[in-house]
């Protein structure tokens, strides 16, 4: 049997073979058969709407020249997969993973654990886990940065971030940064979307100790919220000498918040 | 060995070997493999912000860094163990591949193949499956080509009579795992299968391209080689034995561990861990047969033979990355590691560091006698072997200490960026060392063509070439 033919095709290829297919795949796929895969148009929600709104406003010509009829949720839907193929085609997946480790202090920088209802639905076909992180875990990258932050990040991303090795995608835009193009708002519309499915969303840094109860960001009341703000500008000052607008780039509580801040207004 | 006698394309009486398209898939292998250099330096320039063509979408270094993989596996790799193979079957079964049309047909529908690969991923059509970047819509001829692969191969080996060789095994089950497992990993997760399910799926097919392809092909090529270089049988059939056997029950299980901690179940996780672990014990004893083959000529032979050198060399980084890998399966290490740069020195020190020595090797055994002469310089080869070699290992270690300070310092909450520029040091000296992979690898390519124009003009047929 152990040098004969049928021993080599028919037990190590055939056989071994899809043993480890029963295993490894067979059963995640029966565990999860009930778990509904849901489409584009279902995974739209209020949050990444209120960005999707809030692009149409900022940059109004490219919003209208390449979605017509307006910031509906048909559209939203579309941006959606636009923006997904923009991120695979471009191999955002090869330097940013998308799903948080219940390890490594990961639920502190990013938000809590992945969790498999996540991933049922058409955006994850195929799964965007990934290998690798040059950049940060994007899974929960919705509303931690606002969309003008992104189409400056995406035209040059050392403006955002100095230092940063990520590349310049001009061709997201016509021309300007103030000026997306389709691609470029979908891509938007997607980072935008990472983690509103969440019930907790939005996180940023050391999201749960700023928690206190409350979650901030969408539906917290506004001196709850400005409350925070200054408690975390206080804490700041007193640990660091560093100064909220030299330091930036160090996604610093503050910062967020200034952001979260502009974002909303 | 018998030499086949190369003749221009035969009518009656067929060689063992069409010796033209073993030359030609070679020199596909060394194109795809500049290619996929320049591909990775172009990333790396990245990495230490002096890309000198960034901006411009067809070179967006994303879409060159999955150029540089599939290069790697397909267009370097994949050639190289084609034309192996196609020296090899036929000698090992003393029969001729099924047909000399079909091995045409498939040399060409390769390259082409290939090539459709990398322009459809420059022009941004990606498939989101690691090592399967190759775009949807050539996914489904690719599977053909495989089949016919299997179909020109098998034959000479389904109609041979009496024992098999041991490299027989690893080509054979090869074959049909390549085939199934192009299928799972293309097809499955982009068509029926949604999410985490796709994710186990996903690292089966990662893993299994490197494991039940490349590593399978590559051992049966030493199996072949190694005994007719140093003039002496492998030390023990046993331990070949237990080296397949082993290889084939345990890697087909150990996919997963590509996607620990995501929320595919635990129980798999472990499982994948503790088999990848098996794996290394059966690592060892393939490893242990080999040094038991060269014990006693060692010496003599690292120094005199280059090709014997260049398989030995691929064998101590093979037992360095299967060590290695151990430990970085488990849960413990995974924490830190992890994402960060160590994954990436490992697969370069497989990738490159063991499949690809062994294939260089091979080259170098093999094109003097494809060519009818002897190698235009020696030196340029030992110049080759050490630049390397050194680039290799010097690589292998800076992406390591990289990966594990990354890894801490995301570990420790240091703001992202911070973690980014700590890299870049790191970084800067890894392009270095692909400076001088690449420089051995034009010392031979220079000395290919030098012997090449060298060469008596007795083989028309090699005009193709
Ligand atoms: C070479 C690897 C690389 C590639 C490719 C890459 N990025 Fe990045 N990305 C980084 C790094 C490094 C950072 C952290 C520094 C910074 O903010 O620019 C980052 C940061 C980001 C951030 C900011 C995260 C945050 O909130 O701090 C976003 C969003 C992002 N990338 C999206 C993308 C998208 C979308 C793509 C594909 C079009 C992409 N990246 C491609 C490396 C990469």
């Amino acid at each position: 049997m152990f040098e004969t033919k049928s021993g080599v095709f028919l037990i190590a290829g055939l056989f071994f073979f899809a043993i480890a297919f029963l295993g490894n795949a067979l059963v995640p796929m029966m565990m999860y058969r009930d778990l509904p895969e849901l489409t584009a148009e279902q995974l739209v929600n209020p949050h990444v709407m209120e960005h999707f709104r809030d692009l149409s406003e900022r940059y109004p010509e490219s919003f209208e020249e390449h979605f017509v009829l307006g910031p509906t949720e048909e559209n939203c839907a579309e941006a959606l997969r636009l923006g997904r193929s923009v991120y695979v085609g471009e191999a955002c997946w090869h330097c940013h993973s998308q799903f948080v480790r219940p390890v490594g202090n990961e639920t502190v920088r990013w938000g809590p654990v992945a969790e498999t209802w996540e991933y049922q639905n058409e955006l994850q076909r195929p799964v965007l886990f990934g290998t690798r992180r040059v950049g940060p875990d994007l899974s929960r990258e919705a509303a931690r940065r606002s969309n003008d932050w992104h189409a400056a990040h995406f035209y040059r991303p050392v403006d955002t971030s100095p230092g940063s090795v990520m590349p310049e995608y001009p061709w997201l835009f016509d021309g300007a940064v103030y000026r997306p193009n389709k691609r470029g708002l979908a891509l938007i519309t997607y980072m935008q979307f990472l983690g509103t499915q969440l019930p907790t969303y939005p996180y940023y840094e050391r999201w749960e100790s700023d928690l206190d109860g409350l979650h901030p960001g969408v539906g917290i009341p506004k001196e709850r919220w400005e409350q925070m703000q200054r408690a975390y500008r206080g804490a700041e000052e007193a640990s660091t000498s560093a100064s909220i607008e030299e330091d930036d780039n160090t996604d610093s509580p503050a910062t967020e918040g200034d952001e979260k801040k502009e974002d909303a207004s | 060995m018998t030499q086949a006698t190369a003749q221009p394309l035969p009518t009656q009486s067929r060689p063992l070997v069409c010796e033209t398209l073993v030359t030609l898939y070679f020199v596909m292998a060394l194109v795809f493999f500049t290619v996929a250099l320049t591909a990775g330096f172009v990333m790396a320039l990245q990495l230490v912000y002096h890309n000198p063509l960034q901006g411009i979408e067809l070179f967006s270094p994303g879409r060159w860094r999955m150029v540089h993989t599939n290069a790697i596996a397909y267009g370097f790799l994949s050639n190289a163990f084609l034309g192996v193979l196609h020296w090899s079957i036929p000698r090992l079964t003393m029969k001729p591949v099924l047909s000399v049309a079909l091995s045409w047909f498939i040399f060409v529908a390769w390259q082409g193949i290939v090539l459709a690969t990398a322009i459809g991923i420059l022009y941004g059509q990606a498939q989101a499956v690691e090592w399967g970047e190759t775009p949807v819509w050539i996914d489904p001829v690719a599977q053909l080509g495989l089949l016919l692969v299997c179909f020109n191969f098998g034959a000479p080996i389904v109609a041979m009579r009496g024992p098999m060789y041991v490299s027989l095994w690893y080509f054979g089950a090869a074959f049909v795992w390549t085939f199934l497992n192009y299928a799972m990993g293309n097809f499955l997760p982009q068509y029926f299968i949604p999410g985490t399910g796709a994710g186990a799926i996903m690292g089966l097919f990662i893993h299994d391209l490197v494991g039940l392809w490349v590593t399978p092909i590559g051992w049966g090529m030493m199996y072949y080689f190694v005994p007719i270089l140093l003039k002496r049988p492998i030390w023990s059939h046993g331990l070949s034995l237990v080296g397949f056997w082993g290889l084939a029950f345990f890697y087909p299980l150990t996919g997963v561990h590509h996607f620990l901690y995501t929320p595919i179940p635990m129980f798999l996780q472990y499982g994948a861990v503790i088999s990848t672990i098996a794996v290394e014990f059966v690592v060892t004893t393939v490893v242990i047969n080999f040094f038991g083959t060269i014990w006693g000529v060692a010496r003599k032979n690292l120094r005199e033979n280059i090709p014997i050198r260049w398989f030995y060399t691929g064998m101590v980084l093979y037992f360095v990355t299967c060590f290695q890998c151990a430990f970085q399966t488990t849960l413990t290490f995974q924490k830190i590691i992890h994402f960060s740069d160590w994954v990436v020195g490992h697969a370069h020190l497989v990738m490159l560091g063991v499949f690809g020595f062994w294939v260089i090797g091979v080259m170098v055994y093999l094109f003097p006698r494809l060519l009818g002469t002897e190698w235009w310089s020696r030196s340029l080869l030992e110049w080759q072997f050490w630049l390397m070699v050194s680039g290799k290992i010097l690589m292998f270690i800076t992406l390591t200490i990289g990966g594990l300070v990354e890894g801490f310092a995301w570990y420790n909450l240091t703001p992202w960026i911070e973690t980014v520029t700590m890299a870049v040091p790191f970084w800067a000296f890894r392009a270095f060392t692909g400076v001088l992979i690449y420089v051995g690898n034009l010392l031979f390519l220079i000395n290919i063509v030098m012997t090449w124009l060298k060469r008596e003009p007795k083989q028309p047929s090699l005009q193709a070439a």
